[in-house]
């Protein structure tokens, strides 16, 4: 690791302040979970850290109705533990729950994954599927629009996370298929069912990141069925391609993780 | 024995500091003065040097030195060494290129080290490492062994021409052509043994520290064997004289093997000690290790196994070409021939094997042994080509192999190996009922209702261990000799102190060690202390490894008691006035057997160290040694059986269960050998589902973290089914054989046959992930 400055802001204004000072020589810290790493590893240097952990602004999680909002410094163990979402919906309690290890679980935060937007991470499958809101210290973006490509989003520079807000679907669940080393997603798909209306979402098989599969939409909005995948084909153009799986076996796995979530969210 | 005696299930004495986080590693060492140093290490696979720059890096903060290559070999410092000799066939020498412990003319693998950077601080040291400017001017890379074979492959070294070490034969040749010539049935199969990263949970470490009033230097470092450390680096690398040289090896955590070998960034902090006139310490990051620490395994292999009508097997034909990576690591020659050859016979009764093994230079971290070393390489030419052929021949593979053991003892292989015994029809009896095999096909059946493929895989594996007969390893070209050495110490209060030559990395050797005591005299095992890892305080060993600590260092300190034994009888009798016939010791007692009078333990003890009653001419106190070479290897053998399931639709395996009947001989205590073969096994399916390691065309490991390396995890496994069944080891007092490794040399043969029979298709490589094994379904489909 580079000798970096650290700064603990205590409020939204004052962590935006540190932001503009450093320009894009500070970085955000909030679990720590992959800017650490990347730090340890040398890969990244920043001037400076600014640690979000302090910032009152950034936590809670509020469930009326059917309405959810999680500050963007809730921890995966947070929202995993949460009886109000686990009631309302579950399995977005459930993905959060099969983020990492516990260690990773009780660092790493929402805000976070969702501003690297990491291919293999797991919320963005279910943000894209939910419709769900990002806010931020700026604006409010809508998931379709917030994630951009490869680690890329609409984040400004200093912009922060502070919210996620989506509304529970009547159905929902997330399946994920890991990668044996890492254990993010190789492929993980969220499906989400509003009355007829259903929502597909697929992250870790994708080149550009987590997408929307709409052939899926489709079939599934007309049938709510695993076997309404059946005769679909992912093209693999898309699809990431590395050592733990080519092209041709995330296309694969994205139709049969699709299956399984909606079978999984139909209850069986 | 006593409740804490031989058989005894005694808690690990070790633990208590180990899971309390008080274990004192090399890292957690601290000398006055101590300095931080960091390597500049090779970006590039294969490189000429043609200049190194530090002007900049040593104008920044902190910098106290900086070391390179060309320092290093004009301070006399020899390149590193490999200590077994190995010939080709035609007889020639193995062709061994230079290793400096810091490169200045070429570096060959990504990550080899160049130069030394100490500073006031670790994150100093490492900025200015990175300051440091190499000149580096590409190379042609080859990564594989079978390529860098061909014709107009890059070449490695000099002395290596077409990159072969050696070209290395074993066995009988014309009697396995002749055997061939007749075969009802021939089999055959090309076998990849995957390349593995060891990562010990404790990454390698080095502090050297250099006393210039004394002109003695001492080095605490992460070794399996200080003396073989000490004794090298003195005596090859001319680090410094061997009696002013201290290696300690303090708590390890884990080795595997990888920390048998003396590396390059321990003699490089010595040295760099003397240079700066500081103590340096380095630290490796799990990073460093994944580039540095000796690989394992990496076999390409063509088998061929001959059949005579009734299924009996005539000859097996073996070419091997092994990757032994950029340089000839320290044991690099005997892994993969005397260690791997030697063991092609199996459980079976085979008249001819040949065996032809090529070793090969590549631009890749150098392979040497891993838990198993040559002999999980062997259990899985052999056993995989057991099931294939069984399957051919349409038979059981249980019936087939029975068919083929070896019942009569000792018997003699045709690859050197004599088997002292074993009794392997009791082992598969206890694995197919514990498995229970007779009701595989019901669950079969079930599964399939349920959308998955069912397999049942098994794997009947021998392996030598306890080594090794010195003279025997001496006439293959070993450098040392691999007898144990022990000192027994009783302290003038009767508590016992046992310096040992092995070295405990996590095998529990405190507990076991004291267990032999406890069994002797009936002391509690807290009464003794185990001693080791410091060549300042414990005589001359050769250290752990090859799962010789129990067969080998346990025996020295056997005879080192039978030597205690008998004078404390002596000096009993003397006392008791009785005959030195008639005393016995038990449960801390001395008595003269039948009679009523007695001793305690710490009264003859004592008797010893005050020197006022002895026997006439007896010296006083009360302390021996041994040394104790075995007179063969030992043979562990057993019976895996692996059930697997597999996810037809992601190709994913999961191990249902998981049968291990081992014999290991006498058991000193069961559950640590439970804990050795559970560890065992863990590593050996890792190996077989998980552990892939990947080179890309430039020779940069593209596996080198855990995002990308796939280590097991507790989930991966299923509750394992062990047992063990004693024959006794004829070969040593204590009738042990050895379980250090026998569950990662037995158990990838079994998973790969069980994932194999579940699919149908016999072309599967490990590690099997699920996109391998789907691809293999889509192909049978
Ligand atoms: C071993 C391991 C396993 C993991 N497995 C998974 C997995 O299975 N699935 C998965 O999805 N993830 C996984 N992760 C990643 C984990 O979920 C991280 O917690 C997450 O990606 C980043 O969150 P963080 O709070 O740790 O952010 P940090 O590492 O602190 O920051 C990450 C980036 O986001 C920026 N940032 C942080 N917070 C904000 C904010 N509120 N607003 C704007 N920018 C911000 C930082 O500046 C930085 O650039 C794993 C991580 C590890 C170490």
């Amino acid at each position: 690791m580079y000798e970096t400055k650290y700064h603990r802001p205590v409020s939204l204004p004052q962590a935006a302040k540190f932001a503009a000072d450093h320009g894009d020589e500070g970085k955000y810290l909030a679990g720590g979970m992959t800017l650490i790493p990347t730090m340890k590893q040398r890969l990244a240097a920043p001037e400076a850290l600014i640690d979000l952990r302090h910032v009152p602004g950034l936590k809670g999680i509020k469930v009326e109705g059917k309405s959810i909002v999680i500050g963007g410094g809730m921890t995966h163990s947070d929202v995993a533990m949460s009886d109000e979402i686990k009631s309302v919906c579950p399995g977005f309690a459930d993905l959060a729950g099969l983020i990492g290890d516990p260690a990773v679980r009780h660092m790493g935060t929402v805000g976070g994954s969702v501003a690297n937007f990491d291919p293999a991470a797991d919320y963005p499958a279910a943000l894209l599927a939910l419709g769900a809101t990002i806010r931020t210290n700026q604006r409010e973006i809508a998931a379709d629009d917030f994630f951009v490509g490869l680690f890329e989003t609409a984040l400004e520079d200093g912009e922060i996370v502070t919210k996620i807000a989506f509304e529970a679907p009547d159905a929902c669940a997330y399946e994920k298929f890991r990668n044996p080393a890492s254990r993010y997603a190789m492929c993980g798909v969220f499906v989400a069912r509003r009355g007829g209306d259903v929502k597909v979402g697929v992250t870790g098989a994708g080149s550009e990141g987590a997408f929307h599969w709409s052939e899926a939409e489709q079939a599934l909005s007309s049938n709510f069925a695993p076997e309404a995948v059946d005769g679909l084909t992912m093209p693999q153009d898309n699809m990431m391609s590395d050592i733990h799986g080519s092209s041709a076996y995330r296309a694969n796995l994205v139709k049969v993780v699709t299956k399984r979530a909606v079978k999984k969210a139909l209850g069986h | 024995m006593g409740v804490e005696g031989i058989g005894a299930k005694v808690l690990r004495k070790e633990d208590r500091r180990f899971i309390t986080g008080r274990g004192r590693y090399v890292d957690d060492m601290s000398v006055p003065g101590m300095k931080y140093a960091a390597f500049v290490r090779s970006p590039y696979a294969h490189a000429k040097i043609n200049g190194l720059d530090t002007s900049a890096a040593e104008g920044m903060p902190g910098v106290i030195g900086i070391l390179n290559g060309q320092q290093l070999q004009g301070d006399g410092i020899g390149n590193l060494i490999c200590g077994w000799a190995v010939s080709s066939k035609d007889g020639t020498p193995m062709k061994m290129g230079a290793w400096p412990a810091l490169a200045s003319q070429t570096v060959r693998h990504v990550g080899q080290a160049v130069a030394i950077v100490v500073a006031e601080t670790q994150a100093q040291a490492r900025d200015a490492a990175e300051a440091v400017m190499v000149d580096y001017e590409e190379l042609p890379v080859v990564t594989k062994a079978v390529e860098a074979l061909k014709d107009g492959a890059p070449q490695l070294h000099p002395e290596a021409p077409g990159n072969l070490i050696f070209d290395w034969e074993l066995g009988d040749r014309a009697a396995t052509d002749e055997a061939f010539s007749k075969a009802a049935h021939v089999t055959r199969l090309h076998i990849h043994n995957n390349r593995l990263v060891p990562n010990p949970m404790e990454p390698r470490a080095a502090l050297g520290h250099y006393d210039p009033a004394e002109d003695h230097y001492t080095c605490w470092t992460t070794s399996q064997n200080p003396h073989v450390a000490r004794l090298v680096m003195s005596a090859f690398y001319n680090v410094a004289p061997e009696h002013k040289l201290r290696i300690i090896a303090p708590d390890v955590g884990g080795g595997f093997g990888s920390k048998i070998y003396i590396y390059p960034e321990e003699i490089v902090c010595l040295w760099a000690s003397k240079r700066t006139g500081v103590p340096v310490k380095w630290t490796s990051d799990r990073s460093e290790a994944f580039l540095t620490d000796a690989h394992g395994r990496d076999h390409e292999t063509d088998v061929e196994m001959a059949l005579d009508a009734d299924n009996k097997i005539l000859a097996l034909r073996v070419e091997t070409v092994a990757n032994l990576g950029a340089y000839m690591s320290l044991f690099s020659s005997a892994t993969p021939t005397y260690l791997y050859a030697t063991l092609l016979s199996g459980q079976y009764d085979i008249p001819a094997i040949h065996a032809n093994v090529k070793a090969v230079y590549t631009n890749t971290v150098p392979v040497d042994a891993y838990r198993g070393a040559g002999r999980p390489e062997a259990t899985y030419v052999v056993e995989r080509t057991m099931e294939t052929a069984a399957r051919e021949l349409g038979i059981s593979p249980a019936e087939f192999r029975r068919k083929n053991f070896i019942r009569s003892f000792p018997h003699q292989t045709p690859v050197i190996m004599a088997y002292d015994a074993g009794d392997f029809d009791a082992t598969l009896n206890a694995g197919m009922e514990a498995a229970d095999v007779a009701g595989f096909d019901a669950r079969r059946e079930e599964a399939r209702s349920r959308g998955k493929l069912r397999g049942l895989g098994m794997s009947c594996y021998i392996e030598a261990c306890g080594i090794a007969p010195s003279k025997a390893v001496g006439s293959l070209g070993a450098g040392v000799g691999l007898w144990e050495s022990a000192e027994v110490r009783v302290n003038p209060v009767g508590t016992i102190e046992i310096l040992t030559g092995s070295h405990s990395h996590g095998q529990g050797h405190e507990t076991t060690f004291s267990q032999l005591v406890a069994e002797r005299f009936g002391l509690p095992v807290d009464n003794v202390q185990v001693i080791h890892g410091d060549t300042d305080k414990v005589q001359f060993g050769m250290g752990t490894y090859g799962s010789r600590s129990g067969a080998v260092g346990m025996s020295a300190i056997h005879k080192a008691l039978d030597k205690v034994e008998a004078k404390a009888k002596k000096i009993a009798a003397h006392l008791l006035e009785a005959d030195e016939g008639d005393i016995v010791i038990e449960n801390g007692e001395v008595k003269v057997a039948g009679t009523d009078k007695k001793l305690g333990w710490h009264e003859v003890c004592l008797g010893a160290y005050t020197g006022h009653n002895l026997p006439d001419g007896m010296e006083p106190g009360l302390k021996e040694g041994a040394f104790y070479d075995p007179t063969n290897f030992t043979f562990p053998a057993g019976c895996y059986i692996c059930e697997v399931e597999v996810d037809p639709e992601t190709g994913t395996t999961q191990i249902i269960q998981f049968v291990a009947a081992d014999d290991f001989g006498r058991v000193i205590n069961p559950m640590i050998v439970d804990g050795q073969v559970h560890g065992g096994l863990a590593q050996g399916i890792g190996q077989a589902l998980l552990e892939g390691t990947h080179y890309d065309d430039a020779g940069q490991l593209l596996t080198a973290s855990y995002m990308d390396y796939a280590m097991p995890r507790a989930w991966d496994l299923p509750m394992f089914k062990v047992s063990t069944h004693e024959t006794l080891c004829p070969g040593n007092p204590l009738g042990m054989k050895g379980c250090g490794e026998a569950g990662a040399i037995g158990s990838p043969p079994a998973v790969i046959n069980a994932i194999t029979d579940a699919i149908g298709n016999n072309e599967l490589t490990m590690p099997a992930t699920p996109e391998k094994v789907w691809k293999a379904l889509s192909a049978v489909e």
